[in-house]
């Protein structure tokens, strides 16, 4: 095996008195598509939101392509990163939000091109260009000039993948993407993450309730519990023949 | 006569229709302190709201205790300070300056705090969605959170509008001719003081409607979702 594009090292993340993550240990090889399911509350969404730098960590070291993302090397070993390593480390990474977070006052098309503008230096042309690629990509190349609200949920998410991918990050982070979405809308995005995970050699990471969907796309699902990885495996084995009871109680509880 | 009008005091109508222009004149004067005092209110509320959120407590606490103080002395106290104070230290500056200076200064403390909700109430979402597409900071102030902003703090702008417009009688004690100081002039001369001041009451709900359906109207047009980028 290669050396892993991501990696938790005994990773530690408190809220107060509450440990979210306990001593995480995580890896995932480039290109590999993996979902992450457990219970509310056992740290899934965490380990997205610490990979974005959107959370500090409170122990152990996260790597990013083989470079420590909240430390960066100092005169008396690793210390604490500064912004301008996080600004470096996060042009890896794209994340999609669970309620989207799209910019309401921007048309779809400016929410697409404004960080490619400003952060990757790309003329406006270009960047249009990159715009409407990636609408097309999505199916909502006729709806570039709207504006967040005149569009469904699906719809606003399916753009906030759009507008993560215009960044050409190496790694896509899925943050619930369907949770917020009334369930007849829920296709249609599962449909647009599909058609990435078998078209392009993104890595994929997926937090998700959607157990059919992970099963179908995944190379490798991880059951979290309790700020730990309870069970992982291939989706396989681990929907049809569970070995933790603590993972079969799950599986069922949710499939029923 | 004051400013070159002669007033009629043969009947109260041909009084009041005599001294109109003369008001008229005083209101100009009422507007512009307004105007002006809103706009270093606006200005100089915007950087005190800056310098409170500033992550350094040694630029955000002096900011907050400035601004504490300046809502909590009178308008007039202020007034008087800069009016009779700052001369002693050779600033000297013409009486409508020094009141449209102390209105916009006394409404800054108010307005920074107009900002400040303005600036909260854009959501974290907002903020992290910026992050994870590594805008910087600047940028996402001015383009994500300012825009989002602005029609959020519209309403309560218009309102202390409306207020500085009818604090501007303050600035007759230093000897500026804003609308009410001109009526009181003419009761002193005329020995009527009923239908000038009633004219300024009248007068004032008149600016007063107008600047109120301005705003809301402004609140109507902008969209609530912030100002649009294509």
């Amino acid at each position: 095996m290669t050396d892993p594009i991501i990696k938790f090292d005994k990773v530690v993340k408190r809220f107060g008195d509450l440990t979210v993550l306990d001593e995480l240990d995580f890896e995932v090889q480039k290109g590999e598509k993996v979902s992450i399911i457990g219970p509310s509350g056992s740290g899934k969404s965490t380990v997205l939101r610490i990979l974005m730098t959107l959370e500090q960590i409170d122990g152990g070291i996260v790597a990013v392509g083989g470079e420590p993302l909240w430390h960066e090397p100092g005169p008396n070993g690793l210390q604490p990163a500064s912004e301008a390593h996080l600004r470096k480390m996060r042009a890896q990474l794209g994340m999609v939000f669970q309620q989207f977070n799209l910019f309401p006052h921007m048309s779809v098309l400016r929410n697409i091109t404004e960080a490619p503008v400003r952060v990757l230096g790309l003329s406006k042309v270009e960047a249009r260009e990159r715009g409407e690629e990636l609408l097309e990509l999505v199916g909502l190349a006729d709806q570039a000039d709207k504006y967040p609200h005149q569009l469904s949920g699906g719809q606003q998410q399916r753009v906030g993948i759009a507008r993560a991918l215009a960044m050409r990050p190496s790694i896509l982070l899925f943050d619930e993407p369907t949770s917020a979405l009334d369930p007849e809308l829920v296709g249609e995005v599962l449909t647009v993450i599909g058609r990435l995970a078998e078209e392009h050699d993104l890595t994929m990471l997926l937090v998700t309730h959607e157990m059919r969907f992970a099963r179908e796309i995944s190379d490798r699902v991880c059951f979290f519990d309790k700020g730990q990885i309870r069970e992982e495996g291939t989706p396989e084995a681990l929907f049809t023949d569970p070995n933790e009871e603590r993972t079969r109680e799950f599986l069922k509880a949710v499939l029923d | 006569m004051l400013f070159g009008f002669e007033w009629d005091l043969s009947n109260p109508l041909a009084f009041a229709i005599s001294i109109l222009p003369i008001l008229l004149i005083g209101m100009w004067v009422t507007i512009q302190a307004t105007v002006v005092g809103f706009f270093v209110a606006l200005v100089l509320g915007l950087i005190f709201a800056i310098l409170k959120s500033a992550p350094s407590r040694f630029i955000a606490w002096p900011a907050r205790l400035v601004t504490e103080f300046i809502r909590d002395t009178p308008l007039l106290v202020q007034l008087f300070f800069l009016y009779y104070v700052l001369p002693e230290y050779g600033i000297v500056l013409p009486a409508f300056m020094t009141g449209a200076l102390a209105l916009g200064l006394q409404y800054s403390a108010y307005t920074s705090e107009v900002y400040r909700a303005g600036i909260e109430a854009v959501g974290r979402d907002q903020h992290e969605a910026a992050r994870a597409l590594n805008l910087p900071s600047a940028r996402t102030f001015t383009h994500i959170v300012v825009p989002q902003a602005i029609p959020r703090i519209v309403p309560a702008m218009g309102n202390y509008l409306v207020s500085i417009m009818k604090d501007v009688p303050v600035l007759s004690v230093v000897t500026v001719l804003e609308m009410l100081n001109v009526a009181k002039i003419i009761g002193d001369r005329t020995f009527n003081y009923l239908i000038p001041l009633s004219m300024v009451g009248g007068l004032y709900l008149i600016m007063t409607l107008v600047a109120s359906a301005g705003v809301r109207l402004l609140d109507r047009y902008l969209p609530k979702q912030g100002l649009p980028l294509k």
